[in-house]
């Protein structure tokens, strides 16, 4: 049972300025269904770069619900200017704090304002270009050492409860380690404008599968009464399910490989190997 | 706010039970005028080793076990450590366990440990389920060498309900010369078991899920079964287990398995109506939602159901305010970061993982308390799915 304020139970139980502005300025769509949250949050902003409105959609637990709601009542009548110094912290505050495991719904929420204000503005999102170090919820090295520094953060498990990062295959916690030694000694940086290498991160992989099975794959598969389910991503190795016709079909290893895997390295990732989840 | 137990709607069984009043009265004058010790010399204290003794009878009675087999533990986890750990000592030659990726914690998380902790000296198989959790014989026959030194799987899976063919999986390991250790936690109490005509060496068992307090637990132990206990100390339980006894938690468990004997065709005739009747309600009335698990290889009380595009702890945060409680297999609320090993294990798509949600019944629920939840539970997911950016495009 997690200990919730009153604020937070309030704004999950009656959320405020919940859909989506149909006109709206800029658009921040952060997190997945497969991380298990995700916010997109529309603002509206006027000709003397005053945010006037600003709505929010949300899957996710109480806290990343009442951490949307929250943000878009703060950002109503908000300057611009002062909405890009919102941080995580602002939208806990506002909420009377959360428990610490939940910090990352208040990073979402600043996140998807980013990129809300990002998308207005047309600017390139600093914090996404940086490396990948968790691939389990593909958070960068900028998006770690940023939350260390704002949030004075001291062990691995800080980094999690406020990222995610570290809290799936926990793989990357000696890289976490050495983020927090060099931030805290300083000697970490965030980039002077010279975008680093960029690559796909597992999210936007996972996302961009999700996108081309249900535009082309399920549509041609479910032609034949066939059916197909995204089952896991793990690297390269894609686990899916056939269902319908597929499932008992005896040519289903050759639509697997043939067209689903073919289809997917196209246009996701060459590297990749479909297989099926028995 | 305190909430008071006739206020909820409890359907979170698998969780924990209430105690049955008969159980606490049993208890009682183990709490207050009988607080004598066992091995005690003086007919005061030893007075209270015949009670015990009684409630080793009530509960091999249960198992269709001898008295002989029972040995009193703190809880299930203790149990099955003190049996897999028993099985790697008697077994020092032998370095390879299997067990499966549903099982609870308490055998999981120690298998896990076994291999990271020793250097790799032991090797677990872990067996997949199918899509509806059921076990496949095959690889489990042929995941069995003679460097197996037990075999650990559950009877009944704790979160979806499905129940594995032990029985089989035990002679089968049995003729191999392999021990077999059943976690039967959710089981006992529930359908009927017969341990004298199975193969079955070790099987763990929990007083708090079949309405005895928290507390106490059980391992039985087949006579003729090389043991080494866990719990080093006095000659308590005959040097299996030392450690005082928990008097007054033994003597309810003891009443709570003369109970469950008792309401065991109740629990497969009412209960499980109950839960057909909440489960297909619910299914029906809501659209996007689904089983998790085999729909008859099942316990009579539970139900696992995920609605699709929302999330459990938003979920079981709003039936809190109608006083439901039930559980989750979502991320949030296991405070971990994923979903349920279980449900990751079934291949239940991510769109459905997190927002399952797991209903456990007992014979004190009542059919209005399911119309209840029918009634209450689809203007919920409504609420929540009109919230959640993925719905729309359903």
């Amino acid at each position: 049972m997690w200990e919730y304020t009153d604020k937070v139970q309030d704004h999950f139980i009656n959320p405020r300025n919940v859909g989506e502005i149909e006109d709206a300025d800029g658009v921040g769509n952060v997190g997945s269904l497969a991380c298990g949250d995700a916010l997109r949050l529309t603002i509206k902003v006027d000709a003397n770069q005053i945010i006037t409105d600003a709505k929010f959609k949300t899957f996710g637990c109480a806290s990343a619900i009442a951490s949307s709601s929250v943000l878009t009542e703060m950002l109503k009548g908000m300057k611009l200017e002062e909405a890009k110094k919102l941080t995580n912290d602002d939208i806990a505050k506002a909420l009377g704090g959360l428990p610490k495991e939940k910090m990352h719904c208040s990073v979402m929420g600043r996140e998807a304002l980013e990129a809300a204000i990002a998308n207005y503005t047309g600017a390139l999102l600093p914090m996404a270009q940086g490396e990948v170090v968790c691939e389990c919820f593909g958070v960068t090295d900028l998006e770690i050492i940023r939350a260390i520094r704002e949030n004075s953060l001291t062990s691995v498990e800080d980094i999690t409860n406020f990222t995610k990062a570290g809290g799936g295959c926990g793989k990357c916690e000696g890289k976490l380690r050495a983020l927090l030694a060099e931030t805290v000694e300083g000697t970490a940086g965030l980039p002077a404008g010279a975008p680093r290498k960029k690559r796909m991160t597992t999210l936007e992989k996972i996302k961009k599968i999700e996108e081309v099975i249900e535009r082309e794959i399920k549509p041609t598969l479910k032609k034949d009464g066939g059916d197909i389910q995204l089952v896991d991503v793990d690297g390269d190795f894609v686990t899916v399910s056939l269902r319908g016709a597929c499932a008992n079909c005896s040519s289903s290893r050759t639509t697997l490989k043939e067209y689903v895997e073919k289809k997917l390295r196209e246009q996701v990732l060459e590297s990749l190997i479909v297989e099926e989840d028995k | 706010m305190a909430v008071l137990p006739e206020q909820v709607i409890y359907m979170d069984n698998n969780a924990t039970t209430r105690v049955a009043p008969e159980v606490l009265d049993a208890m009682m004058p183990y709490l207050t005028q009988f607080y004598g010790n066992p091995s005690s010399m003086h007919t005061f204290g030893g007075q209270i080793g015949q009670a015990i003794n009684q409630a080793r009878q009530e509960i091999a009675s249960l198992l269709g076990a001898e008295p002989s087999e029972i040995v009193f533990t703190s809880c299930g986890t203790e149990s099955d450590s003190t049996a897999i750990l028993s099985a790697l000592q008697t077994n020092p030659e032998k370095n390879h366990l299997v067990t499966t990726r549903v099982e609870h914690p308490a055998v999981k998380n120690l298998c896990d440990n076994l291999e990271s902790f020793t250097g790799r000296k032991y090797h677990v198989t872990r067996l997949p389920v199918a899509a509806d959790g059921v076990l496949d014989m095959q690889r489990f026959k042929e995941s069995l060498t003679d460097d197996t030194a037990i075999v650990s799987v559950m009877w009944a899976n704790n979160e979806t309900g499905v129940l594995f063919p032990v029985e089989e999986m035990a002679r089968i390991a049995k003729e191999r010369g392999i021990l077999f250790h059943t976690d039967a936690v959710q089981a006992v109490g529930k359908i009927p078991i017969r341990l004298k005509e199975t193969a079955i060496d070790f099987l763990s068992l929990s007083g708090h899920k079949l309405h005895a307090p928290k507390g106490v637990g059980v391992l039985y132990v087949r006579k003729g079964t090389p043991y080494i206990p866990f719990m080093n100390g006095g000659h308590q339980e005959h040097g299996r287990r030392g450690g005082t006894e928990n008097v007054a938690s033994i003597i309810g468990l003891g009443r709570a398995c003369v109970l469950a004997a008792e309401k065991m065709a109740e629990e497969n005739t009412r209960v499980r109506a109950l839960r057909d009747k909440l489960e297909q309600g619910l299914l029906s009335t809501i659209p996007k939602s689904l089983l998790n698990g085999h729909p008859s290889q099942r316990l009579p009380n539970t139900a696992n159901i995920s609605f699709e595009y929302v999330e459990g702890e938003a979920i079981l945060l709003h039936m809190n305010q109608y006083n439901i409680c039930a559980s989750s297999g979502s991320a949030c609320t296991s405070g971990s970061l994923e979903p349920s090993h279980v449900l990751r294990a079934m291949g239940v798509p991510f769109t459905a993982a997190h927002g399952s949600i797991r209903f456990s019944l007992s014979i004190y629920n009542t059919a209005q308390e399911v119309d209840f939840v029918l009634a209450t539970l689809p203007g919920i997911i409504a609420k929540l799915r009109a919230l959640s950016p993925f719905w729309e495009d359903q």
